[in-house]
């Protein structure tokens, strides 16, 4: 891909050793820093083996980090679901002709998008727990599932505003002037392209909301950092657990983006809702610096 | 009522917010240094610069912010023994922990800036990197010239929405005990279970207070600022 | 057009459940019937007292929970063990999430205006944990030093009042990262109850780098917390407890649990002879 860059020319013979310096220099570097690391972490006995051994028996994976990471997948998987519902209808009704309906809505969205989501998780557990509001052991997991859910429905009928103000005015002008009423035209023909035209963000926010149960650890859902924590004070090795776990973190994320880029690619070959898949910007991106510059799709949203 | 008064006294929730406030300030200026410094590697001729720029937004990015503060403190500052304050000093392990949350809020929101800059980078027409080489310009003066200056323009929106997920996450930095907003309203809801909701009303409120204003003037900065073509 | 917002709900139906699914499989593995079920809080992170070791707890709070249990009705394959916070104990009592806690939980007047507790069944001390080289040699000798506790307990915050008005104070969520910066040299000092102490400085990664200093500074009642009111457990509670001391049960524990740390407790108090009246 960099060869077709704009920035920079082919490169000569002077720039071809310049870069090559560069190039090398920047292993060098980043060599010494990785030495610097292994060797602090050696002096300071983060590296023998009865810290790392652990992660190679059976007990510590069926006993920790994949019940760990089913709790850290079942909160996020429910999240998706719930933010999905109530983003729908937070957005259809931030796009209604009604004031009464489009006020609250508004006042509602722009609310759970400015509250932090531990400062939520952190509330709906104090709730929960007050009132009683769920079954005892669902207590963590519904106050975890409730903040994301509230802060990414809000995300969510932002992405439907926004893939309905996407499509072409002549969709909404047809569905009238074959006389819809206003509902209709919302749900017959605006929404389900807007819709489609937003899945791949959507499965782009699961990685975010897939981030975020982590933070359900602090009140006490057993998901993956809690798990490690516990590994750490079984085995004396809290520093390999945690990055254990990030490992997994980001192995899982990893997998999740690049099902978001298959979904968009799918969208865009396949699909032609009338709006095309959602992307940050709407400039033609054949035309711009980054498309040819060694960059992949750019995804929208928010970041946590 | 008594309970708002408490915030202002007793739990002096003020200077909670005013530290979310440094927390959010420091680390959005240092985000934007270390996520421009990854956009240029990123879009580099040097193949090494742009496999590390790549490799970092993504291992970053999809990392739980929790972990990368954790790490900042247990990996960093407990094991690599990088302090980020005087070492003697007696107030040694707040300052510390207050840096080492800003250096771990800056490194993981610098990903997302980093993905900010290159929408902006979308954005420049491609006669503008075309025109800049025809004259005669390197790589670096391109983008320092003609190129960064109109992607700054054209990713005011995108980073505007960084900086509003920043003030929020910087509730975060309480796991290493930081006194933040979150950490402060923990303590009150424990203590005062009984106005659950005012508690958690005054916070909402504060977070409302912090996150609007900026939504609303990225949102009309990006428009005044755009770059007319 | 209605087909397709079908078909794209539905793939994010099926991704969500297929997540669901897949958790399942690895999820909570119990299943076995009969007999009434109860759920005991207990701490998984302190070695000793109350430790998740793999499937299995160990500790001297697990084994109390386990016998008084037992005393109470409960099968043992019927215990369910929950991680109970030290900042979340009332909660998980008043919403009922948890029948009892054995929780290095100590009683206080502030503590019982919002649950009840039964026993004593072991009295523990505030005391320092540090470095077996270090030279302090009890709280006051803290000033300019940093001290490391827990966020949610005030025991650190009492060092600060109390002994050492220049000390500094770390906060982690658990003791584990406290272990962690002592062991790094990063603070000079872990403080808590002498049994948590104990039981780290004896962890098998740990022998010989930190030592118990030993000079307690307050007096720390364990009780069982149990809900608000709930009188006719905590009197059962109370019987089940005498017994275990009556028949050696309880030293037992305590030798198997501590025992190897070398910890004495003070012998006024330990093992219990009298039980707080329930109220």
């Amino acid at each position: 891909m960099s060869s077709s860059s704009v920035l920079f020319d082919a490169p000569g013979p002077r720039a071809k050793r310049l870069y090559a310096a560069v190039g090398v220099g920047s292993i060098v570097v980043l060599l010494l820093v990785l030495w610097f690391v292994i060797s602090k972490f050696n002096a300071k006995q983060q590296l023998t083996a009865a810290k790392w051994k652990p992660f190679l028996t059976g007990e510590i994976w069926t006993q920790y980090l994949l019940p760990g990471l089913a709790g850290t997948l079942i909160a996020a998987a429910i999240s998706v679901v719930l933010a999905m519902g109530l983003g729908i209808l937070l957005g259809v009704g931030r796009l209604s002709a009604h004031a009464w309906v489009r006020w609250p809505c508004s006042v509602i969205v722009e609310f759970f998008r400015a509250v932090p989501v531990l400062l939520m998780m952190l509330f709906m557990f104090a709730v929960y727990a007050n009132y009683e509001v769920f079954p005892p052991e669902r207590l963590a997991l519904a106050a975890v599932v409730t903040a994301l859910m509230l802060y990414n429905g809000a995300v969510v009928a932002e992405l439907v505003r926004s893939g309905v103000y996407s499509l072409p005015k002549g969709q909404g002008e047809a569905a009238m002037a074959i006389g819809l009423t206003d509902g209709k035209t919302m749900r017959l023909v605006l929404l389900p392209q807007a819709i489609t035209a937003m899945l791949p963000a959507i499965v782009g926010q699961l990685v975010v909301i897939l981030k975020d149960t982590a933070l359900g650890y602090i009140i006490t859902y057993e998901e993956l950092l809690r798990k490690a924590e516990q590994i750490g004070n079984f085995k004396s090795n809290l520093l390999p657990a945690l990055i254990v776990v990030g490992a997994i973190f980001v192995i899982v994320n990893y997998l999740l983006s690049l099902a978001a880029q298959y979904v968009e690619r799918l969208m865009r070959r396949r699909g032609r809702s009338a709006g095309g898949p959602l992307t940050a910007d709407p400039t033609d991106q054949n035309t711009a610096v980054g498309a040819l510059a060694g960059a992949g799709p750019s995804d929208t949203v928010d970041t946590n | 009522m008594d309970v708002i008064s408490e915030f202002f006294s007793e739990y002096d929730g003020l200077q909670a917010f005013r530290t979310t406030i440094y927390l959010t300030l420091l680390s959005a200026v240092f985000a934007l240094l270390i996520g421009t410094v990854v956009a240029v590697m990123r879009v580099s001729p040097v193949r090494v610069l742009q496999v590390i720029g790549t490799a970092y937004v993504n291992i970053v990015r999809n990392t739980p912010l929790t972990l990368v503060i954790v790490f900042c403190n247990l990996g960093l500052f407990l094991q690599l023994g990088v302090a980020l304050a005087n070492k003697d000093s007696n107030t040694f392990i707040n300052d510390n922990n207050f840096r080492l949350a800003v250096l771990g809020l800056s490194v993981y929101h610098a990903s997302f800036v980093a993905e900010a800059i290159r929408s902006g980078v979308n954005t420049v027409p491609l006669g503008q990197a075309e025109a800049a080489r025809a004259i005669g310009l390197p790589f670096l003066k391109t983008l320092r010239y003609v190129v960064l200056p109109q992607a700054f323009r054209g990713a005011i929106a995108p980073l505007g929405n960084v900086l509003i997920a920043l003030t929020k996450n910087s509730t975060v930095a309480s796991v290493i005990g930081v006194t933040e907003a979150s950490a402060v309203m923990k303590v009150m809801i424990e203590n005062r279970p009984d106005v659950l909701f005012i508690v958690f009303g005054i916070f909402a409120i504060g977070f409302v207070i912090l996150t609007l204003p900026v939504g609303v003037l990225f949102t009309s900065m990006s428009k005044r600022l755009a770059v007319k073509r | 057009m209605r087909q397709r917002i079908i078909a794209a709900l539905g793939i994010a139906g099926l991704a969500a459940t297929g997540l669901v699914a897949c958790g399942d499989d690895s999820g909570s593995g119990s299943g076995s019937s009969g007999g009434e079920k109860v759920t005991i809080g207990i701490k998984y992170d302190q070695p000793g007292i109350g430790l998740k070791e793999g499937s299995k707890y160990t500790g001297m709070d697990v084994d109390v929970a386990t016998y008084v249990a037992k005393e109470l009705g409960y099968d043992e394959k019927n215990i369910t063990f929950k991680e109970a916070p030290s900042a979340q104990r009332e909660t998980l009592l008043a919403n009922g999430q948890v029948k009892m806690i054995f929780a290095s939980y100590s009683i206080t007047d502030a503590r019982k205006e919002k649950v009840s507790f039964a026993g004593p069944y072991l009295t523990a001390g505030q005391d320092l944990l540090v470095k077996s080289d270090s030279d302090i040699s009890g709280p006051d000798g803290l000033n300019g030093k940093k001290l490391c506790s827990v966020t949610g307990s005030t025991s650190a915050q009492k060092v600060k009042d109390k002994f050492a008005k220049t000390v500094q104070l770390q906060e982690y969520d658990t003791y584990s990262k406290c272990v962690e910066a002592l062991g790094a040299g990063a603070i000079d000092a872990l403080t808590t109850d002498n049994t948590i102490l104990a039981g780290y400085a004896s962890q098998e990664a740990n022998k010989g780098k930190f030592k118990v200093v030993g000079q307690t500074f307050s007096t720390e009642r364990y009780g069982v917390g149990l809900k608000k009111g709930d009188t006719a457990t905590c009197t059962k509670v109370n019987d089940a407890l005498k017994k275990m001391v009556d028949s050696g049960e309880w030293q037992k524990a305590f030798d198997k649990n501590l025992g190897p740390s070398g910890l004495k407790l003070d012998a006024a108090t330990n093992p219990p002879k009298t039980f707080d009246a329930c109220a």
